[in-house]
């Protein structure tokens, strides 16, 4: 289980981030939400350890982070960036069976794994197909499937963490890919999103991580922190909550 | 852009090049023997109980003269491939040049000063000259590229940008100084400068040719071992990271076979261009970018290449002999440029 408590990072003199404590529990999605420039990346980086806090604050089970050595922190721990760069021409399958790097399963089952992953994605029907060829929300389908194969199928004890993996996506593909996750979560997997869409947020998170100024606001269940009040002090938005007529969770109209 | 050929058949494609472009090195030149004999008398080099009536001939040329030059052009042909790959790796962009950190400038500094220096102390000793030159060339490749990698290091992290522009930089600061040996050298030393600096596979000697077979053989061992590394590490340093991969060990490996390997080449046959920059991406071009047929297939057409090329250095001015880098730059450039159109259509 990766955990963080008190995390505070510094960028030069600004405080970028300010007093986080965080638990991502197994079989959990979590969200985290804030306005342009609020620490979501930083949060992220930081908890994939990219990022090093003044002093000890991240663990991974019951060590800390940067203790963890190469493959056996990849086996329990997946991120996937914002905007992923390649510019070789991969096939869409060797791009996701790079996910399999850091286990050694063998070749037959690296192969059902990565035509699940991509299944998952719905992005199977690229198998076969040239990275370069692909439009920008079809890589991110890819990359999204390539974080899966490398903790496929999901366990108790293995993180995700995606950074906005439905920035480029169409409506259709933004929910295919949150129900995705919303899978590997309830396998056992513990996750973290950032997202932009309020409702989609609303849909398939657990629980929702609000900041502001690298400060968290809110931390609870998505009927708690999507309030018209603290939506309100936070992004500066007018909106309506109402309850969602068939599912239940709160729909948010901006007014 | 799909992959053409399936690794199997490029493999063997390869392999048949290869094999024809050493038999032909060995036989052709300004005394050209008979293919049939050149084969006969390889064979019988290679311990084949074969007949030696009427090739002791053969067999001297081909154990003095033409198997040496031939073993360094396949060296040559094949580290500088690699070590373009290991560059396009590093770089994370297909038209990156082995010659990109340094390596190159610092050998061609290196055997100026001592072409240059050496003949200001009246010459260097005729029976140490060519070592000497090679070993300063060896030792400029190896510190410039070390100065360009310290420079590109900040809190415990190479950054390849700043590697990238600390290269270019010090490839010029480089170029300055040759240009001042260079107007500094008398007739004679600037010949032989302009020689060296063209790449020439004549005079290849057993004795200067094991350094480099070593270091071809050990870095042609060691980089296909990186394969799935190098492949993850084109995705970008932090997702390679992800991966478990260790990435500054991998980076600090690169630039140091890379810095053996092209300084070992330049100091046994001078400065060759574009071998490092074409093959890659050529092998890309018909096998995909997966580094683990990458590798070994570089290393196969590299040396095929370099060894075409040379015999085109040896016959087209028969009996005279071209320089070998003005071959490869004369079909590598107008290759190159084919590739840049290409892509943009």
């Amino acid at each position: 289980m990766l955990r963080t408590q008190n995390l505070h990072i510094h960028r030069g003199h600004q405080r970028v981030l300010t007093d986080i404590t965080l638990e991502l529990k197994p079989g959990e999605v979590l969200g985290v939400l804030g306005p342009n420039g609020a620490g979501k990346s930083t949060l992220l980086s930081a908890l994939a350890g990219e990022l090093h806090a003044d002093q000890p604050s991240v663990w991974l089970d019951d060590r800390e982070l940067r203790e963890w050595t190469g493959a056996r922190r990849a086996q329990r721990l997946a991120v996937l960036p914002q905007v992923s760069t390649l510019d070789f021409a991969f096939r869409v399958e060797e791009v996701v069976g790079m996910g399999r790097l850091p286990h050694q399963s063998g070749r037959l089952r690296d192969d059902e794994i990565v035509a699940a992953a991509l299944q998952a994605a719905d992005a199977r029907h690229l198998m076969g197909r040239s990275y370069l060829a692909l439009s920008g929300g079809e890589r991110q389908r890819v990359h999204l499937a390539r974080v899966l194969a490398q903790l496929w199928p999901g366990d108790v004890g293995q993180t995700l963490l995606l950074d906005e993996p439905t920035s480029m996506l169409d409506p259709l593909h933004q929910h295919t890919t949150l129900q995705a996750v919303r899978e590997f979560a309830d396998r056992g997997a513990a996750v973290m999103v950032i997202l932009h869409d309020l409702n989609l947020a609303a849909r398939y998170c657990d629980r929702l991580l609000l900041l502001e100024g690298g400060r968290p606001v809110a931390l609870d269940t998505p009927e708690q922190v999507l309030r018209p009040g603290p939506l309100k002090s936070v992004f500066g938005l007018d909106v309506l909550v109402q309850q969602h007529p068939e599912r239940g969770h709160p729909l948010i109209i901006a007014r | 852009m799909t992959v053409l050929v399936k690794p199997r058949t490029l493999f063997i494609g390869l392999g048949v090049l290869c094999v024809l472009a050493i038999w032909l090195s060995l036989a052709l030149g300004p005394v050209s023997l008979p293919l049939f004999d050149t084969l006969r008398a390889t064979l019988r080099m290679l311990g084949l109980p074969i007949a030696a009536d009427g090739l002791e001939q053969a067999e001297l040329i081909l154990g003095q003269i033409r198997l040496p030059r031939t073993l360094l052009g396949l060296a040559v042909g094949g580290v500088l491939a690699l070590s373009g790959v290991a560059m396009q790796g590093l770089f994370r962009n297909p038209l990156a040049d082995p010659g990109l950190v340094g390596v190159s400038s610092g050998a061609a500094l290196g055997a100026a000063i001592a072409i240059v220096g050496g003949s200001a102390f009246g010459g260097l000793p005729e029976s140490a000259g060519p070592y000497l030159l090679s070993l300063c060339a060896f030792l400029g490749g190896l510190g410039v590229t070390a100065l360009v990698y310290r420079l590109g290091r900040r809190n415990g992290q190479t950054h390849v940008a700043i590697m990238l522009l600390a290269g270019i930089a010090l490839t010029a600061l480089a170029g300055s100084a040759v240009g001042l040996f260079t107007y500094l050298a008398d007739d004679a030393t600037l010949r032989t400068l302009t020689f060296w600096n063209l790449g020439s596979l004549n005079g290849a000697s057993y004795s200067r040719l094991w350094p480099l077979l070593l270091i071809s053989v050990g870095v042609a061992l060691w980089l296909p071992r990186r394969a799935r590394a190098l492949n993850a590490l084109l995705l970008g340093e932090s997702e390679a990271g992800h991966l478990g991969i260790d990435v500054e060990g991998l980076k600090r490996e690169l630039v140091f076979c890379t810095a053996l390997g092209v300084g070992a080449a330049v100091a046994a046959a001078g400065m060759i261009g574009f071998v490092g920059l074409v093959v890659p991406h050529l092998v890309r071009l018909l096998a995909g970018p997966d580094h683990r047929v990458l590798l070994p297939a570089s290393v196969l057409a590299g040396a095929s290449l370099l060894l075409l090329a040379d015999l085109v250095a040896r016959l087209a001015l028969a009996p005279a002999e071209l320089p070998i880098g003005i071959v490869t730059a004369f079909i590598g450039a107008p290759f190159f440029l084919y590739l840049l159109l290409r892509g943009r259509a």
